[in-house]
């Protein structure tokens, strides 16, 4: 694969978007403080939750606001790069403008996963660092290269898992066609990455690790913050996400034999 | 509406919040703090699912989408206000919503026997008129801020702005009684416990003021009414159709 080819058009992409995005300027701020409402409000009910307990599921209220910080930067990301482009594959097949990306000579997954970024998104993603520098600080974590490179290892899976479970849902729309619903219930589901896993009963707690891998996504990036995490969970968390990308890959080209054109 | 059954049932499941949030209390055992019963507190959940299901309004979205699209223009010659046109869909939808509303109902009860009750009739009716009050503040404020789509071209994102407070503050996560005094002693003056919290309760036989409520949210409708009113008519005065 051409490395280089496919950096300088994801340049092109930044460029192109970010112009057009920044034309609405204002939306932008309503954007921002809807990011930093929608933070204190997790906290709000992360508090209400401990108001009179000092532990939910084995953590503290301290050690939660790791996983509300993750959880935000991810949120963030999603917001950034996963939901624009992957609400637009909807349309592409839609309105048959698919077409148009599979002729062009260059992978489609990586067109259509990385042609579009919503700025506002970062703005979450930034509130998200402070807010864990936050938690490093108040949980006197130390920060050691080993501890970073894991963290690093583990948020890297995290987002590739929380990817795959985008694109897999956006993929389907080549049967469906509408799958705006199906999203909906995938953010709602991905909801619950705000908490700690083991808050939630035994058979939510399977199924969110086995079928929806939010536990993944958020628990096992904390527990490595906290000095928690046992070695087999890091390393399932880097299969679970090797696995589900290679299946969105191989799903997303297994659809593509099933894509017949709008009004064909 | 009715050709869009997978779309609704996923729409439905989409709502399920409510028992994620139900879990985390019962689990760790956080409603004894608050003099809630496990049983009380996961009715007022299933009730608080049942009220959001009924209640959603997404006018901003379709309004938006008309008025970019430059749909909006023929509606305006016709001698109905559009929203009406987005009122009947509304309406349309809880209706086909109902039943899958219903079957998520049937599988709480299976994993939860012991919350099972039936409402009195009386009660009943005072929460599906509650729920319906709820749904028209909810379409009121909405449709207020859809106009602003006469002036900016993105008020979906005002819109998303909004549902946080919306979000956090009306019950649907945590009920109201469980919220700090802080925040309790300004709350009721707002609409959001009004939206969800208030029929929920209501529904499911938790402790309310029930008169207290009804007229705050007529109260509300009221207030809204005239605003939505006088925002409609500017705005149409300042309408110009896109690319003119």
């Amino acid at each position: 694969m051409n490395l280089r080819k496919y950096l300088k058009v994801y340049k092109k992409f930044l460029h192109t978007s970010l112009a057009s995005e920044l034309e609405y300027k204002t939306n932008i701020l309503v954007d921002l403080i809807t990011a930093i409402l929608s933070l204190v409000g997790s906290i709000f009910l992360l508090s209400i939750f401990f108001q009179n307990k000092g532990y939910i599921g084995g953590w503290k209220f301290e050690q939660a606001l790791i996983i509300q910080a993750i959880y935000t930067i991810l949120n963030g990301i999603t917001n950034t790069w996963f939901n624009p482009n992957l609400t637009e594959i909807v349309k592409h097949i839609r309105e048959g403008t698919l077409d148009f990306v599979l002729l062009k000579p260059i992978d489609s997954q990586f067109f259509i996963s990385l042609k579009k970024i919503n700025p506002s998104g970062f703005l979450e993603i930034i509130l998200g660092f402070f807010l864990l520098l936050f938690c490093i600080k108040i949980n006197q974590i130390n920060l050691s290269l080993s501890f970073l490179s894991l963290s690093f290892i583990t948020i890297s899976c995290s987002i590739c898992i929380l990817y795959s479970l985008w694109f897999f849902i956006s993929t389907t729309t080549i049967w469906f066609v509408k799958t705006w619903n199906a999203i909906e219930v995938l953010r709602s589901f991905l909801y619950i990455g705000r908490f700690p896993l083991n808050s939630f009963s035994f058979s939510l707690r399977v199924f969110f690790s086995i079928f929806i891998p939010i536990a993944f996504i958020t628990t096992i990036p904390s527990e490595v913050f906290l000095g928690l995490s046992q070695l087999w969970k890091i390393l399932l968390e880097v299969i679970v996400a090797s696995v589900f990308l290679i299946t969105s890959r191989k799903f997303w080209l297994f659809a593509l034999k099933f894509y017949s054109s709008a009004s064909s | 509406m009715m050709e869009y059954r997978v779309e609704i049932a996923l729409w439905a499941i989409s709502g399920i919040i409510p028992f994620f949030m139900l879990n985390i209390w019962t689990n760790n055992n956080l409603n004894e703090s608050i003099n809630i019963s496990d049983v009380m507190l996961s009715r007022y959940f299933l009730c608080a699912f049942f009220v959001r299901q009924f209640s959603v309004v997404w006018v901003v979205f379709s309004f938006e989408e008309d008025s970019l699209m430059g749909k909006v223009s023929p509606y305006l010659i016709q001698p109905l206000n559009p929203f009406f046109r987005y009122f009947a869909q509304h309406l349309a939808e809880q209706i086909t919503r109902f039943p899958f509303a219903l079957i998520i109902a049937f599988f709480f009860f299976i994993f939860n026997p012991e919350s099972l009750w039936i409402p009195n009739l009386g009660i009943l009716l005072l929460s599906i008129v509650s729920t319906f009050l709820s749904f028209l503040m909810q379409f009121l404020i909405q449709s207020i801020v859809a106009c602003l789509c006469f002036w900016t071209e993105k008020a979906s994102s005002i819109e998303r702005l909004l549902f946080i407070p919306t979000l956090f503050l009306s019950g649907l996560l945590a009920p109201v009684v469980s919220f700090p005094a802080y925040v309790k002693s300004w709350i009721y003056l707002t609409p959001f416990p009004y939206l969800i919290d208030f029929p929920a309760n209501l529904l499911s036989g938790n402790e309310t003021n029930i008169s207290g409520g009804l007229s705050m949210q007529i109260l509300w409708i009221f207030l809204l009414f005239p605003l939505f009113k006088k925002i409609w008519s500017e705005g149409t005065k300042k309408y110009t159709a896109m690319g003119s």
